[in-house]
């Protein structure tokens, strides 16, 4: 009786001995709680995003008489705006790696530079702005334009407060070096930066290479 | 329990046996298939060539096609048994934006067009 009772007491355990999953070695370690938390955070910007886009849709043809897409749209300057944009996402990939390999060097190059990219975007995009208001094309105007203002000036704050994100960065290696905390700030601002350009391709797409068509 | 039984992190490029190199390769492919994309997008917009009913189902489907790009070769989604956790997560983001966009227009195209002869009804009267 008694053994019988000592066999089911070991059981149980030494059944989980069979299969090692990554619940056994206990919580996983930070660094992925982490990304894995910010990547969920990045889903739910990502569905905010899309009720801002099905608004966009549902509002582009009430333009209340003022001016539509093809009128106030400049595909030269949106195609630099991608460029830049793509660029600054490639580079940030290759700070990832710097990252990864703790060359400091290399890390600043490829930050300053996605840094002037993304910063050469944010300039575009502001100037598109200021020239659409200067010809009266206003987010008051129409809802077809207050839809338009706020999904791109939500994209473009996105940008803004990535790029303070990336000079704070800079700044915390500088100071702690490359410590665990640092670099998990570093992921998840990769991560954020990436699906920054995740939303503008679906951004150019529907408002910009759509809009000119119709 | 060994590192490798751990899930990824997305966006990780801190595999052990990926090298530096490697590492490189992935992001300038993801470059290169995504500035391809992005060309082909702003052509078709443009182009006369094309059957013009059909280019923006043409652009939707390039749009996707580099959202993918982006996911698989910059944020490393994979569909690895460690990519598990993130594959689900991005499918239920996938649901919801599917939900909320094509929701959105169906509700809205339905009453703009329940919403027609209501307009016209001074006229007839």
């Amino acid at each position: 009786m008694n053994i019988a009772v000592e066999i089911r007491d070991v059981a149980p355990e030494a059944l989980a001995e069979v299969r090692p999953t990554a619940t056994e070695g206990g919580t996983a370690p930070k660094r992925i709680v982490v990304g894995y938390g910010f990547w969920i955070f990045l889903l739910s910007d990502i569905v905010m995003f899309a009720a801002l886009f099905a608004a966009y849709a549902v509002l582009v043809r009430a333009t209340a008489g003022g001016p539509a897409g093809p009128q106030l749209f400049n595909q030269v300057s949106v195609a630099i705006e991608t460029a830049c944009l793509l660029a600054s996402s490639y580079t940030c990939g290759l700070m990832s790696l710097a990252v990864n390999s703790r060359r400091r060097g290399a890390f600043y190059l490829a930050a300053v530079v996605t840094f002037v990219l993304g910063a050469a975007f944010l300039f575009l995009e502001l100037r598109e702005f200021a020239g659409m208001i200067a010809r009266g094309a206003t987010p008051q105007s129409s809802a077809f334009l207050s839809a338009f203002f706020t999904l791109v000036g939500c994209h473009g704050l996105h940008v803004t407060v990535g790029l303070i994100w990336l000079v704070v960065m800079m700044a915390q290696v500088a100071v702690k070096s490359f410590r665990a905390s640092v670099v998990r700030r570093l992921l998840c601002f990769s991560l954020f930066w990436h699906a920054l350009d995740i939303i503008w391709v679906a951004l150019f797409t529907v408002v910009y290479l759509m809009g000119i068509r119709a | 329990m060994s590192e490798a039984s751990y899930d990824h992190v997305p966006g990780d490029t801190l595999v052990a046996e990926e090298g530096e190199s490697s590492g490189l390769l992935v992001y300038t492919i993801g470059l290169a298939l995504a500035v391809l994309l992005t060309a082909t997008s702003f052509w078709v917009a443009n182009t006369s060539l094309l059957w013009a009913p059909g280019v923006a189902l043409g652009l939707a489907v390039l749009a996707i096609a580099q959202m993918g790009v982006h996911l698989v070769f910059f944020l490393h989604i994979t569909s690895g048994p460690d990519n598990t956790n993130n594959v689900l997560a991005l499918a239920f983001g996938i649901l919801i934006v599917f939900l909320v966009v094509a929701g959105s227009l169906w509700i809205m195209a339905d009453l703009n067009t329940s919403m027609m002869p209501a307009m016209d009804m001074p006229m007839h009267h």
